[in-house]
C-alpha cells in the first residue's frame, strides 16, 4: 500500500483543474493530466486548439489562471516557486528550433550547464561531444546554426536540452517545420530518447510515432482534453467523434 | 596652418588628449546607461518603463549644452563643486545615453522571441540569457547607427568648451582670440578631430562587416 501511494505521488507533471486565460479568451479548460516519470505521452489535436499553450504551462512559458500544476515535486501556482529550478530539470524542444544564433553549435549546448550547473569545462564539453555525436552532428560543432539544415538544427536543439540531464523533456511540434527528408532524422533520436526511459510529452502530426513510442494519447479541442487514451486503444479506435474526424483528417491513406 | 601647430602644439595637444579622454569616458558610461535603461524598457515592469521613458525623453529632449550649464552651474550650487571637465563630460554621458538608450532597444526588440524563450527553457535567468544571447545579437544590428552616435558624440563634447573643460575646442578658440588667425586655427581643430573621428567610423565599420 505505502508503496503504491509512492508510487502515486511521483508523478512528473499533474495538472489539476487548471484553466488559462488569455484576456476573456478560455484558452485552457479544466485541465486534469498526469505523467508518470518515464512515460511518453503524445498531445494532438487541431491548429488552435491549445496545445501550445498546455505544453509551455509545464516550463512556465505562460502561466494560468486558476487551478493547480505541479512540475517534479514544485507548485507552479505557487509565486514562491523558482521556474529555473523547473527548468533545469524539463528541457523543452521548439518548433522553429530557437538555438542561439550567436554562438556555435558547441557553444549552443554548453552554454546552459556552465552557467546554471557550472559544470566543470573539461566534463562540459566532452559530454557535449558525446551528445552531439549521439544525434549525428558531431561534426558540425564549430558551425553556426545558421550553416545547418533544419534537421541538424533540431538534432541541435534536442542535444542542448539533453545537456542539462533533464528529467523530463518537452516538444512542441518538433518536426512541422522541417523538409520531408529531415523529419525521420529528430524522430529517430526522439526514439532513441523515449526508449531511454525519458518522460516525454509530445505535441506532433507525427501519427507514426505516436503509434510506435507513445504510451499515452491526448487529444485535446478548443481547449478541452477531450481523450486521454492508452496509444494502442485511441487508435484502434478513438472515441470522440472529433478526434476520429481529427486522425481521419491527418492520417494519409 | 603649420604655425598654428608648432607655436601652439602644447595647448592643442592637451585639448586633444581632454577631448580624447571626455570622448573615452562618455562613450563608455554612455554605453553601460543607455543598455541598462533600454533592458528597462524590455522587462515586464511597468514601473521600470516609466523610469525608463522618462530618463530617455528628458535627456534627449533638452539641448546638451543646457545639461552641460546644469552640471557646471547648478549643481555645484547646491551639491558638489564639479570643475569643467566633469561638468561637460558628465552632461555628454547623459545626453548621449539616451540615444544609445533607443538605438539598444530597437536593437533588442529586432532579436527574435524565441531565442529569448529558448534560453529562459534552457534554464537561463533572463539577465543570463540578455547578456549572453540577446544584447550581443542586438548590438550586432545595430552597430551602425550607434557608429554615428559614437562620432556625433566625439563632436558633442566640444560642448566642454562653453564650461571651461580645455579640450580641443576651448584651446582652438583661446588660440584663436589671442592670434587673430581664426582661418588657420580652426582648420587645425578641424583636422584634429578628424584625427579621432575618422577612425572610430573605419573601426565600426569594420565591425559592421566582421559581424555581419
Ligand atoms: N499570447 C496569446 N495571446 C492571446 N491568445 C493567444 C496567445 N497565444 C495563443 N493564443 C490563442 O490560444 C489558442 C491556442 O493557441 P495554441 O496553444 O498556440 O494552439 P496550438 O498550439 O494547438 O495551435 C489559439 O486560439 C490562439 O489564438
Ligand atoms: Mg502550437
Amino acid at each position: 500500500m505505502i508503496a503504491l501511494k509512492e508510487e502515486k505521488e511521483m508523478a512528473m507533471i499533474e495538472f489539476k483543474n487548471v484553466e488559462k486565460y488569455y484576456d476573456k479568451f478560455h484558452a485552457l479548460k479544466n485541465i486534469n493530466l498526469k505523467v508518470d516519470k518515464g512515460e511518453v505521452v503524445v498531445v494532438i489535436g487541431p491548429s488552435g486548439s491549445g496545445k501550445s499553450t498546455l505544453i509551455r504551462t509545464i516550463n512556465g512559458l505562460e502561466d494560468f489562471t486558476e487551478g493547480q500544476l505541479i512540475v517534479n515535486g514544485y507548485d507552479l501556482a505557487d509565486s514562491k516557486t523558482d521556474l529555473n529550478q523547473i527548468r533545469k530539470d524539463v528541457g523543452m524542444v521548439f518548433q522553429h528550433f530557437n538555438l542561439y544564433d550567436n554562438k556555435t553549435v558547441l557553444e549552443n549546448i554548453m552554454l546552459a550547464p556552465k552557467l546554471v550547473l557550472k559544470r566543470d569545462p573539461k566534463e562540459n564539453k566532452e559530454h557535449a561531444m558525446r551528445l552531439l555525436k549521439s544525434v549525428g552532428v558531431a561534426d558540425k560543432a564549430e558551425s553556426y546554426p545558421r550553416q545547418l539544415s533544419g534537421g541538424q538544427k533540431q538534432r541541435v536543439a534536442i542535444a542542448r536540452s539533453l545537456a542539462m540531464k533533464p528529467k523530463a523533456l518537452l516538444f512542441d511540434e518538433p518536426t512541422s517545420a522541417l523538409d520531408p527528408e529531415m523529419i525521420d532524422d529528430v524522430l529517430n533520436v526522439m526514439k532513441k530518447i523515449a526508449t531511454e526511459g525519458m518522460t516525454m510529452v509530445v505535441v506532433t502530426h507525427e501519427m507514426g510515432f505516436a503509434r510506435e513510442v507513445a504510451d499515452r494519447v491526448i487529444f485535446i479541442d478548443d481547449g478541452e482534453i477531450l481523450e486521454d487514451e492508452r496509444a494502442d486503444v485511441f487508435f484502434k479506435a478513438p472515441k470522440e467523434k472529433r478526434a476520429q474526424q481529427f486522425l481521419s483528417k491527418i492520417i494519409k491513406h | 596652418m603649420i604655425n598654428v601647430f608648432t607655436q601652439h602644439w602644447q595647448e592643442l595637444l592637451l585639448g586633444f588628449g581632454n577631448t580624447l579622454l571626455c570622448s573615452v569616458i562618455a562613450l563608455f558610461f554612455s554605453l553601460i546607461i543607455g543598455s541598462t535603461f533600454a533592458i528597462f524598457e524590455v522587462l515586464p515592469y511597468k514601473i521600470l518603463h516609466i523610469v525608463g521613458r522618462v530618463y530617455i525623453e528628458v535627456f534627449r529632449n533638452i539641448p546638451l549644452l543646457v545639461i552641460g550649464m546644469f552640471f557646471y552651474v547648478v549643481v555645484p550650487q547646491f551639491f558638489v563643486t564639479l570643475d569643467g571637465f566633469t561638468a561637460g563630460t558628465i552632461g555628454l554621458t547623459l545626453y548621449t545615453s539616451s540615444f544609445i538608450a533607443e538605438t539598444v532597444r530597437a536593437g533588442i526588440q529586432a532579436v527574435d522571441d524565441g531565442q529569448m524563450e529558448g534560453a529562459r527553457a534552457n534554464g537561463m535567468s533572463f539577465m543570463q540569457a540578455m547578456w549572453h544571447i540577446i544584447l550581443p545579437q542586438a548590438f550586432r544590428y545595430v552597430i551602425p547607427p550607434l557608429g554615428n552616435q559614437f562620432i556625433n558624440l566625439v563632436k558633442n563634447s566640444s560642448v566642454l568648451a562653453f564650461v571651461a573643460g580645455f579640450d580641443l575646442m576651448y584651446q582652438g578658440d583661446a588660440i584663436a582670440s589671442t592670434t587673430f588667425d581664426t582661418f588657420n586655427t580652426y582648420i587645425v581643430v578641424g583636422i584634429l578631430y578628424l584625427i579621432i573621428t575618422l577612425p572610430l567610423s573605419y573601426y565600426m565599420r569594420y565591425l559592421e562587416k566582421k559581424l555581419a
